[in-house]
């Protein structure tokens, strides 16, 4: 009969309407600055970078080698890089960046910079309560903004950085091997030849004993 | 203790003590002054409660919060809005008519207030106790096509234009309605005075009020009324006008800051107006439905009623999608219209089926009753089974959309 539709709907509003109160379920709206939803693990917003032990400066990944700054489709990342070297995590003497800064309001969460970093040293982020009153000094991250430690990445990816661990600890104990094998031969050699001016030599271009090594 | 009689004329009391002490050549002034500053006031709050109820309940009927950040459960949004709108900038497009753009909200508020002097919100509460004014209304509440056109017209855009013509179709359209669903009441109660009319109403028999709605016709009438005026006030689901996802705003798509809220307000404000005539025509106006309730104040009557209607636009919107062009003029012409005609052949049926035709009172009333139902009801089916045949609901078939 003409009408009737209009009926059952009124009828299903009125439910709803009542039963909003009575029945929490139904109302599914996340109260968000109160209450918010755990993020999915593989969530990604914004780069930031990696540093092992506990300074940025020390113990900072990245060894300026610019692979992101030119991958980067905004073109959002400025590196300088140094004239001098420190070593990296396997002892290997390596540059660092002197200055690292990343314009968020360009990025746009492609994560290019992630998939080409060689060095582990860049990882996305997963903070995006990112608002400022500042819209050019406040939106461009600077090296000491982007570091973050490593015991972070664990938090937030955590499946991502058992992996990136897994590698480098591998890395780490082939580099050791490869040293130790190196020592060994040298040593024969200098047990064999016995010069010592070379062996002195040899020596000054070993790994330094103290390594940073991943936790 | 204030007695029953002192709470029910409060204001009318409170009116003659401010006008009594006012000098005698202001009087008359001051009395109009009261009169349309409480009408503004009283009725500009209740937009505010409105919009931040209607909000909540759409949300309710959407199962979401609604509005709950300012103030507790977010009672204060009304307040946040008006700032908003009021410090909002006022665009006016540079090819638009400036004077006719400006003066189009005016008028179209103007217009409606006025409506409101015939309302009898109370006992002795009217404004104006006109003769013949059901006729006012319906003259004065007319002019809002006007006020409409003239916002679409001088916006110069093609939207505002769609939409004052979509305006103007069907506020003449279901001005027939209306005015027709309304004459059932004007030829039982014998007067066009809105204040006898609720009079008229206000009698009991046996502990009941003889409120319209209670007969057939009135029932009948009553429904008519309200869909027809749900159409004159372009709310949901007649509000081609506005159409926000076709034509964004309809006419008044190039109002922003206060006109934007003038609109809002006037939306509004229309809906209470002709939610009082209906209140007034058919729902017994202050009076109480039953006469043991008559010590609650007249006017506390009124605005119960009007709130009543009020959740009653709000829960319809929430329910229904909005009609095509051509599902309106149809249902205007070939539904409202017959049936607006049928009502009032029925309560000509009620004013002639007396006590001396049908006999005495208990068994003559029924079968009175049951005759005029007949009357409405019969075509009623006959009506729908003609206008649903041959028309078949298919399966819609999408052939190059896969």
């Amino acid at each position: 009969m003409l009408g009737e539709g209009i009926i059952q709907g009124l009828v299903e509003t009125a439910r709803n309407f009542f039963g909003s109160y009575v029945e929490k379920d139904r109302l599914t709206t996340v109260q968000y600055p109160e209450e918010r939803h755990t993020l999915p693990e593989a969530s990604r917003n914004f780069p930031f970078l990696l540093y092992d032990g506990t300074d940025p400066e020390a113990g900072l990944r990245c060894v300026a080698c610019q692979i992101c700054e030119k991958e980067c489709p905004p073109r959002c990342i400025h590196i300088e890089k140094s004239k001098d070297k420190k070593p990296d995590f396997v002892g290997k003497q390596q540059a660092y960046p002197v200055v690292f800064d990343i314009d968020v309001a360009v990025c746009m969460s492609c994560q290019i910079c992630v998939e080409v970093c060689p060095f582990d040293a860049i990882r996305m982020d997963k903070e995006f309560e990112l608002s400022t009153s500042n819209r050019f000094g406040g939106l461009l991250w600077t090296k000491k903004e982007l570091a973050k430690p490593n015991e972070y990445y664990r938090k937030i990816h955590p499946v991502e950085a058992a992996e990136t661990d897994e590698r480098r600890e591998q890395e780490l104990a082939a580099a050791q091997a490869k040293a130790a094998a190196a020592e060994a031969a040298r040593a024969a050699q200098t047990s064999a030849s016995a010069t010592p001016g070379e062996a002195s030599g040899n020596g000054a271009s070993a790994p330094p004993a103290k390594t940073v090594v991943p936790q | 203790m204030i007695s029953a009689g002192t709470a029910d004329q409060i204001w009318v009391t409170l009116d003659h003590w401010l006008v009594a002490h006012t000098p005698a050549p202001l009087q008359t002034l001051v009395s109009i002054v009261i009169s349309v500053a409480a009408i503004i006031v009283v009725f500009a709050a209740l937009f505010a409660l409105t919009t931040i109820f209607e909000r909540k309940g759409l949300g309710r009927m959407q199962n979401r919060y609604g509005p709950n950040r300012v103030g507790p459960c977010g009672v204060f949004q009304p307040i946040a809005d008006a700032v908003k709108a009021l410090t909002k900038e006022d665009v006016v497009p540079r090819s638009a008519d400036h004077v006719v753009h400006y003066l189009a909200p005016l008028v179209l508020v103007g217009v409606i207030f006025l409506t409101y002097a015939v309302l009898p919100v109370g006992r002795n509460m009217t404004a104006v106790n006109l003769d013949s004014g059901v006729l006012y209304f319906f003259a004065v509440s007319a002019a809002t096509e006007l006020a409409v056109f003239m916002a679409g017209w001088s916006s110069h855009n093609k939207y505002s234009l769609l939409g004052a013509m979509r305006a103007i179709a069907q506020m003449v359209s279901y001005e027939v309605p209306l005015l027709l669903s309304s004459i059932g009441v004007v030829m039982i109660a014998g007067t066009l005075s809105t204040v006898k009319i609720v009079e008229e109403q206000a009698r009991t028999s046996n502990g009941l009020a003889h409120w319209y709605v209670f007969t057939p016709w009135g029932l009948a009438g009553f429904i008519l009324f309200m869909i027809a005026a749900t159409a004159e006030t372009n709310r949901s689901p007649f509000d081609l006008p506005e159409g926000e996802s076709e034509i964004i705003a309809g006419y008044f798509i190039e109002y922003s800051g206060f006109k934007f809220a003038l609109f809002f307000l006037a939306e509004y404000i229309e809906m209470f107006a002709v939610s009082g005539l209906g209140i007034t025509l058919f729902l017994g106006g202050w009076s109480s439905p039953v006469s043991f309730l008559g010590w609650i104040p007249s006017w506390i009557w009124f605005f119960a009623k009007l709130l009543a209607l009020i959740f009653a636009f709000i829960w319809v919107r929430g329910t229904m999608p909005r009609l095509r062009m051509d599902q309106l003029m149809n249902f205007a012409w070939k539904f409202m219209l017959p049936m607006t005609l049928i009502t009032m052949v029925s309560a000509g049926a009620w004013r002639f089926l007396t006590p001396a035709v049908v006999g005495p009172k208990p068994l003559g009333g029924v079968i009175r009753w049951l005759v005029c139902a007949l009357v409405i009801f019969a075509p009623y089916i006959t009506l729908a089974r003609a206008l649903e045949r041959g028309r078949k609901i298919e399966k819609r078939v999408y052939r190059y959309a896969e």
